[in-house]
C-alpha cells in the first residue's frame, strides 16, 4: 500500500546496522527535506500533541495526496520525510488505508522513534488521515 | 565525614537499573528525584503495617499513623530550622502550597492596583496563581529580569518594590539556570518596607542547607518529590503572624472544630489549613527522605554537587558547540545546553535516552524565562546527590555523539 518512494526508503535502511545509523539516516533525511516557508507555518496547519512544533500542509490535487511539512527538531524533519515519502501520490482512499505504525516498524527503528507520544508521530498521523478524509468528503 | 557517593548510590535500588540497555544516568533531578530504599521501604511499611486515617480515630492504628504523620511536621520544622512546628502546614507539594499563598493570603487581602514582585526566572507553579489574582481582582504583576550571566540582583528585586506591592514572590534557585538567589537579602529589604515575601523553595531546598529563620521569609515552600521523597508530599513554612492573617482555602474535614447548619468554627493552624484526608503515607515518606538528608548532612551534599557543577562546567566549556545558559556564581548543578546549529533540545533528549541518559528537554515551566533568554526550549541536565564526575563525563560523550549525528 505504501508509495514506490516509501520502498526506496526501506531498502537504504536495510542496509544499516545499529541505531546510530538509523538515527543518523532519519536526521540526514530530515536536513535534506526542503523548508516550508514562514508564511504557512500558521495555526492551521501547526499539529498539536508533539513536543517540538510541527506543521503539514496538504497538497491535494486531482485526487492524489502529497503534503509537504516541518518542525524545529531535526529528528522530527526526517520522520515527516519518512511520512511523506510513505503517503506521496497515494490516492485519498488508500492514504485512509495506510497502517502508518507499521509501515514504520519496518524500518527498524526503535521503539522510542517509531511509536513515542512525545515525538508527535501519532498527531501526525491522525492529521494525515483527517486531511484525507476531508478531502473525500470534500 | 567523607562523602561516599558509591554506597551512597547503592541506597537508590533505580540506578541500578538500565535503560536502553545501558547503565540508567539519572539527570533529570531537578524534575523529580529518585527515591532511596529506606523512602520505598517506609511507604510499603506504612501501608503494609502503620496504615489508617489521621486525626480521627481513637483505635490503635489511627493514633500510629496520627503519631507517624504528625512526626513529620518536626522533622521539616528541624530542616528549614523553623522557630516551631505550628508553623509547618503539611501539602502535596509546590503548586499547592503556592496556590494557598494565593487564595488563602493574598487575594483576601490585595486590591485592584496592588503589585506583586516576582523574577523573570519563577517557574509556572510561582506565576500562574499570581496571575489569577492579576485577572480576577485586578492585582499588577512587577517582573524583575535576571543579568546577562542570569544572577539576579536583590536591589533590583528591592528597587521594584513601590508603595502598592504587598509581596515578593522569589525562587531560591532556578530550575532552568541553576541561579541561586540571595533571598535573604531580598527578605530583610522587603521586611523593612513592610512587604510579605514567599521564597520557593523547590529547588533551593535540595541542594543547600536552608535556614527559614536566617532568610527570614514569610512563606517558604517545599516540595517533597524533589527532595528524594514521595510524589504528593510538600509543605510550606508559614510565620507564625502571616498565618493569622490567613484565611481557609479548601474547607472540608480535619480544618473545622465545629459545623452546624448555620455556623463553621475552625480548627487552629496548621491543621486549619489541611482540609481532608491528606497523603499520609507520602509525608511520612518525605519525614525518612529528610532525615536521609540531614543524615548525609545538606552541606556534604551541597559541597559534593559544587564540586559536580565545576567539573561539568569545566567539561562543558571544552565543548565550543554547546552553550551553558546562566554562569551565575555559585550556581547549582543545573546546566540548561542548547547546541550550535539546527539542533533541538527534543533532539538531544531522544538520542541522550538511547544512551541511557535522562535529561529534560523542553521550556522547564518557566515560558517567561525562555522567552527572556530568547530560546523555546533547552535541555537540562540537573544533577542530585547521588551523581557523579563518571556520569558529567558520559553526558559529555553523549553530547559528542548528538554533535556527530545533528551537526
Amino acid at each position: 500500500m505504501a508509495s514506490a518512494a516509501f520502498e526506496e526508503i526501506v531498502e537504504d535502511f536495510e542496509f544499516l546496522e545499529d541505531w546510530e545509523a538509523r538515527y543518523a539516516h532519519v536526521i540526514d533525511l530530515g536536513k535534506a527535506m526542503p523548508a516550508l516557508e514562514d508564511a504557512f507555518k500558521v495555526p492551521a496547519t501547526k499539529v498539536d500533541g508533539c513536543a517540538s512544533q510541527v506543521w503539514l500542509l496538504p497538497e491535494i490535487s486531482a485526487g492524489t495526496f502529497r503534503f509537504r511539512g516541518d518542525s524545529d527538531a531535526l529528528i522530527v524533519r526526517g520522520l515527516i520525510a519518512v511520512l511523506g515519502a510513505l503517503y506521496d501520490g497515494l490516492r485519498l482512499d488508500e492514504v485512509l488505508a495506510v497502517d502508518a505504525p507499521a509501515e514504520l516498524g519496518r524500518l527498524g527503528l526503535d521503539e522510542a522513534l517509531s511509536s513515542q507520544r512525545s515525538n508527535g508521530l501519532r498527531a501526525m498521523v491522525e492529521r494525515i488521515r483527517k486531511l484525507a478524509a476531508e478531502a473525500v468528503a470534500a | 565525614m567523607s562523602y561516599d557517593v558509591d554506597a551512597i548510590r547503592a541506597d537508590f535500588p533505580i540506578l541500578s537499573r538500565k535503560v536502553n540497555g545501558q547503565p540508567l544516568c539519572y539527570l533529570d533531578n531537578g524534575a523529580s528525584a529518585q527515591k532511596p530504599q529506606v523512602v520505598i521501604d517506609a511507604v510499603t511499611r506504612g501501608y503494609a503495617e502503620e496504615y489508617s486515617n489521621v486525626h480521627r480515630g481513637l483505635h490503635f492504628l489511627s493514633n500510629l499513623s496520627t503519631e507517624k504523620y504528625e512526626a513529620v511536621r518536626g522533622i521539616i520544622a528541624r530542616f528549614l530550622n523553623a522557630g516551631s512546628e505550628g508553623e509547618i502546614i503539611l501539602n502535596s507539594g509546590t503548586t499547592q502550597g503556592i496556590n494557598m499563598v494565593s487564595y488563602a493570603w493574598a487575594a483576601p487581602r490585595l486590591k485592584a492596583g496592588d503589585e506583586i514582585v516576582l523574577s523573570t526566572m519563577e517557574h509556572h507553579a510561582n506565576i500562574v496563581p499570581w496571575h489569577f489574582l492579576r485577572e480576577r481582582q485586578g492585582v499588577v504583576l512587577k517582573w524583575v529580569d535576571p543579568e546577562p550571566d542570569g544572577s539576579l540582583d536583590p536591589q533590583k528585586v528591592l528597587d521594584a518594590i513601590g508603595p502598592k506591592t504587598k509581596l515578593v514572590a522569589i525562587t531560591q534557585c532556578s530550575n532552568v539556570l541553576g541561579t541561586v538567589v540571595d533571598v535573604k537579602s531580598i527578605c530583610a529589604g522587603a521586611r523593612e518596607k513592610g512587604v510579605a515575601t514567599l521564597v520557593d523553595g523547590s529547588q533551593g531546598a535540595v541542594h543547600m542547607p536552608v535556614d527559614v529563620q536566617d532568610i527570614g521569609c514569610d512563606f517558604y515552600v517545599i516540595t517533597g518529590h524533589k527532595l528524594y521523597g514521595p510524589s504528593g508530599s510538600g509543605a510550606i513554612f508559614v510565620r507564625a503572624e502571616r498565618a493569622a492573617e490567613m484565611q481557609p482555602f479548601i474547607g472540608g474535614g480535619d480544618m473545622i472544630r465545629e459545623v452546624s447548619k448555620d455556623v463553621v468554627t475552625y480548627n487552629d493552624a496548621p491543621l486549619k489549613f489541611e482540609a481532608g484526608t491528606p497523603g499520609i503515607v507520602q509525608t511520612i515518606g518525605l519525614g525518612v527522605a529528610l532525615e536521609y538528608l540531614m543524615g548525609l548532612g545538606m552541606e556534604n551534599i551541597a559541597a559534593h554537587e559544587a564540586g559536580l557543577a565545576a567539573y561539568a562546567s569545566e567539561r562543558f566549556a571544552g565543548l565550543n558547540w554547546v552553550n551553558v545558559q546562566g554562569h551565575a556564581p555559585g550556581k547549582a548543578a543545573i546546566f540548561s545546553l542548547t547546541m550550535e546549529g539546527a539542533a533541538h533540545a527534543h533532539d538531544l533528549s531522544t538520542i541522550l535516552d538511547k544512551k541511557g541518559i535522562a535529561i529534560r528537554a523542553g521550556h522547564h515551566c518557566a515560558q517567561p524565562l525562555m522567552e527572556h533568554l530568547g530560546m523555546a526550549a533547552t535541555a537540562r541536565a540537573s544533577f542530585g546527590l547521588y551523581n557523579t564526575r563518571a556520569e558529567v563525563d558520559r553526558l559529555v560523550e553523549g553530547l559528542e555523539l548528538c554533535h556527530r549525528l545533528l551537526a
